[in-house]
C-alpha cells in the first residue's frame, strides 16, 4: 500500500515533486510574509514606546492605532 | 459603500480572521491532500500523473483570478483615487505571483511524462508565462520608484494592460491548436470531469483560495502598519 502510494505506477517522482514544490512555495511565502509583518509590528512598538505621553494619548484616540495596538504587546503598557 | 472598506474597520476584521483562516486552511489542505493523493482514482490514459492536476489547476485558476481582481481594482485606483484599492492590490500580488509560478512549474513537471517535454511554446503555457511577467512588473513597479505617485500610476497601467492577457489564457485552448486539452470544468457548459476527480479538485481549490486569503490578510496588515509607522513619525 505504502509502496504503491510512493511509486504511483512509475509517476511518483513527478507527482511527489509537484506536491513538494507547491508546499515548499506555500511555506516560504507564509514565513517571508510573517517575518515582514513581525518586523513592522516591532517597528511600531518601538516607535510607540518612544512617543511623548501627549502623543500617545493622541494616537490612542485614533481608531486605527487602537486596532494596531490591540494586536501588539504595547497595548499592555 | 467605500467607507465599509475603511482601513480601521478592516484591521479589526483582519486580526480576528487571520488565525481562523489559518486553522481552516490546514484542515482543508490535509483533507484535500488525502483526497488527491490517496482516494482519487488514476486516469485511464495518464495513470497517476493526473494527480498533478490537483495542484496545477487550482494554482492556475487562483493566479488568474487574483490578477483579474488587481486589474479591476486598478481601474478604481485611476478613476476614484481610492487608496484602499492600492493597498488591496499590493497585498494580493505576491500570492498571485507565487500561484502563477506553481502553475508553471507543476505544469512543466506534468508535461514531461504526458507530452515528453518539460517545456513547449504552446499558447496556454506562453500566455501563463506572460502573466508571470506582468505580475513581476507589477511587484517591481513598487520597488523601483521612490515617488509613490509614479508607482501607483505605473502599477495600475501594468495591471490594466495585463488584463488583455486574461481572456487569451482562458480561451487559448479554443482559439489555437495547443498541447493543452479544452477545459473540463465549465460554469456554463457541461463539466466533463468525473465526480471522483472533481471532488479533490474542488477541495484543493478551496485550500488554495484560503491560503491566498491568509497571505492577503497578512500583507494587508503589513502595508497598514507601514503607513501607520510613517504616521507615528508625523504625530
Amino acid at each position: 500500500m505504502m509502496n504503491e502510494i510512493l511509486n504511483m505506477n512509475g509517476y511518483g517522482l513527478y507527482v511527489w515533486s509537484s506536491f513538494m514544490f507547491t508546499l515548499l512555495s506555500f511555506g516560504t511565502l507564509y514565513f517571508v510574509t510573517k517575518i515582514q509583518l513581525n518586523k513592522e509590528l516591532s517597528n511600531f512598538e518601538a516607535k510607540f514606546k518612544n512617543l511623548d505621553i501627549d502623543k500617545v494619548e493622541i494616537a490612542k484616540k485614533q481608531e486605527i492605532y487602537r486596532g494596531i495596538l490591540s494586536s501588539t504587546s504595547t497595548s499592555k503598557i | 459603500m467605500l467607507n465599509y472598506f475603511n482601513p480601521s474597520n478592516t484591521l479589526k476584521v483582519i486580526n480576528k480572521l487571520q488565525k481562523f483562516i489559518f486553522a481552516l486552511f490546514i484542515a482543508v489542505l490535509i483533507l484535500g491532500l488525502f483526497e488527491a493523493l490517496v482516494l482519487s482514482p488514476e486516469d485511464y490514459k495518464q495513470s497517476d500523473s493526473v494527480r498533478i492536476m490537483y495542484v496545477h489547476v487550482p494554482a492556475a485558476w487562483i493566479s488568474l483570478g487574483i490578477f483579474s481582481v488587481i486589474s479591476i481594482l486598478s481601474f478604481g485606483i485611476l478613476i476614484f483615487k481610492n487608496k484602499n484599492f492600492i493597498l488591496i492590490s499590493k497585498s494580493l500580488a505576491p500570492s498571485g505571483f507565487v500561484f502563477n509560478i506553481i502553475a508553471l512549474v507543476t505544469g512543466s513537471i506534468w508535461g514531461k511524462p504526458t507530452w515528453g517535454t518539460w517545456w513547449a511554446w504552446d499558447a496556454r503555457i506562453t500566455s501563463m508565462l506572460l502573466l508571470a511577467v506582468f505580475y513581476l512588473m507589477f511587484i517591481m513597479s513598487w520597488k523601483i520608484f521612490e515617488d509613490e505617485k509614479k508607482s501607483i500610476k505605473l502599477s495600475s497601467y501594468i495591471a490594466i494592460f495585463g488584463l488583455i492577457n486574461v481572456p487569451i489564457i482562458k480561451f487559448s485552448v479554443d482559439w489555437w491548436s495547443t498541447l493543452h486539452q479544452p477545459s473540463s470544468v465549465n460554469v456554463f457548459k457541461e463539466t466533463t470531469i468525473h465526480s471522483t476527480m472533481l471532488m479533490p479538485l474542488g477541495i484543493m481549490t478551496a485550500a488554495f483560495a484560503l491560503f491566498s486569503i491568509l497571505i492577503f490578510l497578512m500583507k494587508y496588515h503589513t502595508e497598514l502598519l507601514k503607513i501607520k509607522n510613517k504616521g507615528l513619525d508625523r504625530l
